[in-house]
């Protein structure tokens, strides 16, 4: 490929593809992103899409969006601002501008910012730069939708079909001005559209045009070159949250030597774990699309009882569905391991929008004294290992795990190295006749290690242990039903107690940054990538500030009250209206020190805005 | 999963049974249920450990307790969506649903139809006393309309479901119904329930002695048993009544009750059961049948048709899938997968 002779060297940057939500704006988001990680690239990638699958085309409300930020290293998140838009439509434009960085690249089509398509977005002249009051970016007009036909003329393609090609057309351009081989690209089109040749004939041909065209013109005055990353050695592949998180499941279940089973019921953004292990046959997975949320649980509550790695996958309204059953999984002590991807809330609220309000939900969202494990992953890649983790901790201490994730998170994808499994740890569940056997009489459901105070698996199928188990509250020795008022009590303390002793066998609490601050940033969850960026901000501003971002959170590891102890001020940042630092002051009565940052747009947090507001927290004594 | 079951053994009745004293009402219907799933069981010579009876919520429901095989008594409704997460994780265990017409109609009316359309093999005991016992004497969804409860003392005003029709909407593949203190019938129905591949619908007509006593009377007594219920077996004429000279004989759409040798009527024109068509119009019809329209409760097998069930079928595409795919490593797999580079 010919390349320009100006090539400036950039560290990072951010680019949005936006426009209607069937312009195959996630697909040249995805496609870019991909070829960037293969390049060697960092990447953090942010799909921002309607809840509406086709709103009315040209509408503001049928944005659609796909944000990448790609960088030689440090891509922590998928940035703030863009660096490079790509419009398709004026809706995407204007929808766009508070996003925009001074001097941004807006790179639009302008068969597509004609007066009807400017009326659909609501613009009263002709100018929608000026009349966005954007005199500060570099506004690039490129006739796409014409010249994709052209490019396709003779191709035997349908006019509709030649039109669906133009976003490749765009991705050419931004190919060519960030330097990106094209090959990767026309791999990565081969694999999407395996099943039709033509398709991928045609869209290689946009792709290969819309290249040569930004460098036959020069477009732009230079392109752009971001040097690869010194990754350590190894395969690495790219992954999104949900993927990764069902990827664990199955590597747990792998190391547990157990079937994977997972009850579900599609909602968003919740449904592409259900998506994936369906087609995970190869590894005899048993994925099951149940009639509703609460038989997503409960079939997975008899597949744990029948002696699976039993999962169910949901969002924030399946939550809530699922609570009772949640509660017999408690009471029943089963391991269950049910993964929130949280969106907005209440009730349906913003469907394809992420934020971390489920927290108060998981940890407290069951009739009785209900304790469980509540676990929640910082990044996509993290997905993976919180998976795991959560998985190993259901099957050893017979519990329900909660594990968090996010819209942003389950969408967003990074690079991943591809883990050797033989590093992670052994799952080995408390199956009872390990303990009891040879002398099943011994035994009864709710004897339990004295230690750690699990009791034992047994799997109907053996001979020996057969058991009755249920809702009704049992007598801690005998496993009949018992409405004793000591033995309840006991029986209340105790399930309360197993889940406090996992403290013991969870890692300790990590602090990033100047340990010796006098100041903690506290996190959970999806925003690890924006806390980090906005803590090594203020640090390259002079000042000391340390940073915890929990992936534990019931219970806590053991640690953190004489970790949150030595801060003179702890600042606990997310989004929602403070449900970490309220639990954390309930925990510990004694830590006065929580100041709370609380967003809740259903957006991620923006970098400039924490470092912003972070600073401001630690100037005010 | 393997059974460890290494020699034969012939199980008798006791061995179902499990130390916990019972504790239904005295006189309870329940009893004669429990006794014959004990007894079925014993036919069928199932092991105690492959057996796995799951319950909701209700008095039906504390069944699992009595018995000497692995139990599960979960929440109100959701059994049947519970067995099948039991039945499709290993379908070698016999799955037992053990519930009630508020658990499974009401609360649980999801759960109970998808179970069916599924055709998921399990083999679920309908305990219909058509009414709330352990929330004490609120009406049920089999109640009939304007039947007074303490949740209705003016009376119902809405319609019942009839179990089989809503089984057969569900496209329900088997469909039985026993009377409490008919134990021979019971047995048999649960034998053939079980046997059937496939989700099972065995509703037995229970009674409550201390909120509804006495409302299958009209079928369940003696006096009255014989001519107002026949019990249909599979390849004999619908023959019954005291004397055994009634017969159901189609008349136009419908189905008559006649007395042969009177109106004309010989037992050629008596109609044969098949419980195996695959059509379950006139399965519906006999399931229907009710003494108001001068016609007998339809007992024993009245539907038993063959089909895919589910934990089959999924254990046969992925026994399709990984003979396509030879098995891998999770690692191995993840190295083989799209988008893999190597940094060196």
């Amino acid at each position: 490929m010919p390349t320009n002779a100006v090539v400036t060297d950039i560290k990072q940057v951010t680019i949005r593809f936006s426009g209607d939500s069937g312009d195959g704006m996630q697909l040249s988001g995805t496609i870019f992103s991909t070829l960037s990680a293969i390049f060697g690239n960092e990447i953090a990638t942010f799909p921002d899409f309607p809840a509406e699958i086709r709103a009315p085309q040209g509408s503001l409300h049928g944005v659609s969006g796909f944000q990448v930020r790609i960088g030689a290293k440090d891509v922590y998140n998928s940035g703030d601002k863009t660096d490079v838009l790509v419009a398709m439509n004026p809706a995407a434009l204007k929808v766009n501008t508070p996003f925009l960085k001074k001097g941004s690249i807006v790179l639009f089509d302008t068969d597509s910012f004609q007066k009807k398509d400017l009326d659909k977005a609501l613009f009263q002249t002709q100018d929608p730069f000026k009349e966005l009051s954007l005199d500060h970016v570099q506004p690039i007009g490129v006739a796409i939708t014409s010249m994709t036909r052209s490019s396709l003329e003779g191709s035997g393609l349908e006019n509709k079909e030649m039109l669906r090609c133009k976003n490749m057309f765009a991705l050419g351009i931004v190919c060519w001005l960030f330097n990106r081989p094209l090959e990767i690209a026309d791999k990565l089109l081969k694999q999407k559209f395996s099943k039709r040749p033509k398709i991928v004939e045609a869209n290689i041909k946009v792709l290969t045009d819309g290249y040569n065209y930004g460098n036959n013109i020069h477009l732009t005055a230079s392109t752009y070159r971001i040097e690869p990353i010194e990754a350590s050695k190894g395969f690495y592949t790219d992954v999104n949250g949900n993927t990764a998180t069902a990827y664990g499941l199955i590597a747990a279940a792998e190391k547990a030597g157990l079937p994977l089973f997972l009850g579900s019921y599609p909602i968003t953004p919740a449904t592409d774990i259900l998506q994936e292990l369906v087609k995970r046959k190869d590894f005899g997975v048993k994925a099951l699309q149940m009639e509703d949320e609460i038989a997503g649980i409960t079939s997975s509550i008899g597949a744990a009882f029948a002696g699976s790695l039993a999962a169910t996958s949901t969002s924030g309204p399946g939550l809530a569905l699922k609570s009772e059953a949640l509660g017999l999984a408690v009471i029943t002590e089963l391991p269950l391991v049910l993964i929130d991807v949280q969106r907005s809330g209440p009730s349906t609220g913003m469907p394809t929008k992420s934020e971390q309000t489920d927290l108060n939900q998981a940890l407290y969202g069951r009739n009785g004294e209900s304790p469980l494990v509540v676990m929640a992953a910082a990044s996509p890649t993290d997905c993976f290992e919180c998976a795991f983790t959560a998985s190993k901790i259901a099957l050893e201490h017979m519990t329900p795990v909660i594990l968090l994730t996010d819209g942003y998170i389950a969408n967003g994808s990074s690079a991943w190295k591809i883990p050797n499994m033989e590093h992670y740890p052994e799952i080995k569940p408390p199956f009872v006749e390990n303990q009891f056997s040879g002398d099943a009489s011994a035994w009864s459901p709710y004897l339990r290690n004295k230690e750690t105070l699990v009791r034992y698996w047994g799997i109907p199928g053996k001979p020996g242990y057969m058991h009755r188990i249920g809702g009704l509250e049992k007598d801690l020795l005998t496993g009949i039903i018992s409405s004793n008022p000591e033995n309840h009590q006991q029986m209340v303390h105790i399930r309360q107690q197993k889940i406090d002793n996992i403290a013991r066998y969870i890692p300790e609490q990590e602090v990033l940054g100047d340990r010796d601050a006098d100041t903690l940033i506290v996190g959970w969850g999806g925003t690890y990538g924006h806390l980090l960026e906005a803590m090594l901000h203020i640090r390259d501003n002079g000042r000391k500030v340390a940073y915890a971002h929990f992936r534990h959170i019931s219970p806590l590891p053991a640690n953190s009250h004489d970790l949150l102890r030595r801060y003179k001020k702890v600042i606990v940042a997310e989004q929602n209206n403070g449900q970490f630092a309220s639990y954390l002051s309930g925990k510990f009565p004694d830590l006065h020190t929580i100041c709370k940052y609380n967003k809740v747009e259903g957006q991620p947090f923006k970098v400039i805005e924490l470092v912003e507001a972070f600073t401001h927290m630690m100037e005010n004594k | 999963m393997e059974t460890t079951e290494t020699k034969y053994q012939k199980y008798l009745p006791k061995d179902y049974k499990s130390e916990i004293a019972v504790r239904w009402c005295p006189g309870c219907g329940n009893y004669a249920i429990l006794n014959c799933l004990h007894k079925a069981l014993a036919e069928l010579n199932i092991s105690p450990h492959n057996t796995a009876v799951i319950s909701g919520i209700g008095c039906s429901s504390r069944l699992p307790y009595y018995m000497n095989t692995y139990g599960f008594h979960t929440i109100h409704g959701r059994a049947a969506a519970i067995a099948t997460g039991v039945k499709v994780a290993n379908p070698a265990l016999s799955v037992w649903v053990a519930t009630g017409d508020g658990d499974s109609l009401a609360i649980g009316g999801n759960h109970f139809i998808h179970a069916l359309r599924r055709n998921v093999d399990i083999n679920i005991i309908l305990f219909n006393n058509k009414i709330y016992g352990l929330t004490k004497g609120q009406y049920s969804p089999t109640s009939a309309r304007g039947f007074i409860s303490k949740s209705s003392p003016y009376g119902t005003v809405e319609d019942p479901f009839r179990p089989a029709e809503l089984c057969f909407g569900a496209r329900g593949t088997f469909f039985a119904r026993a009377i409490d203190v008919d134990m021979k019938t019971q047995v048999e129905v649960m034998v053939e329930a079980a046997r059937h591949k496939g989700a099972s619908v065995v509703e037995v007509l229970q009674n409550c002695v201390i909120f509804n006593n006495g409302i299958h009377n009209k079928i369940s007594d003696r006096a009255w048993k014989d001519d107002n219920t026949v019990t249909l077996k599979q390849g004999e004429k619908m023959i019954f009544g005291k004397e055994n000279n009634k017969g159901l004989v189609l008349d136009g759409w419908n189905l008559k009750a006649v007395t042969i040798g009177e109106d004309g009527y010989t037992l050629d024109d008596v109609l044969v059961h098949d419980a195996t068509t695959k059509d379950n119009t006139l399965h519906m019809k006999l399931a229907l049948m009710d003494t108001a329209d001068n016609l007998p409760v339809a007992l024993g097998v009245i539907r038993n048709v063959d089909a895919p069930t589910y934990e089959r079928e999924y254990e046969r595409q992925i026994a399709e899938v990984q003979q396509r795919t030879p098995r891998k490593s999770f690692t191995e797999f993840l190295l083989a997968s799209p988008n893999v580079w190597k940094v060196k």
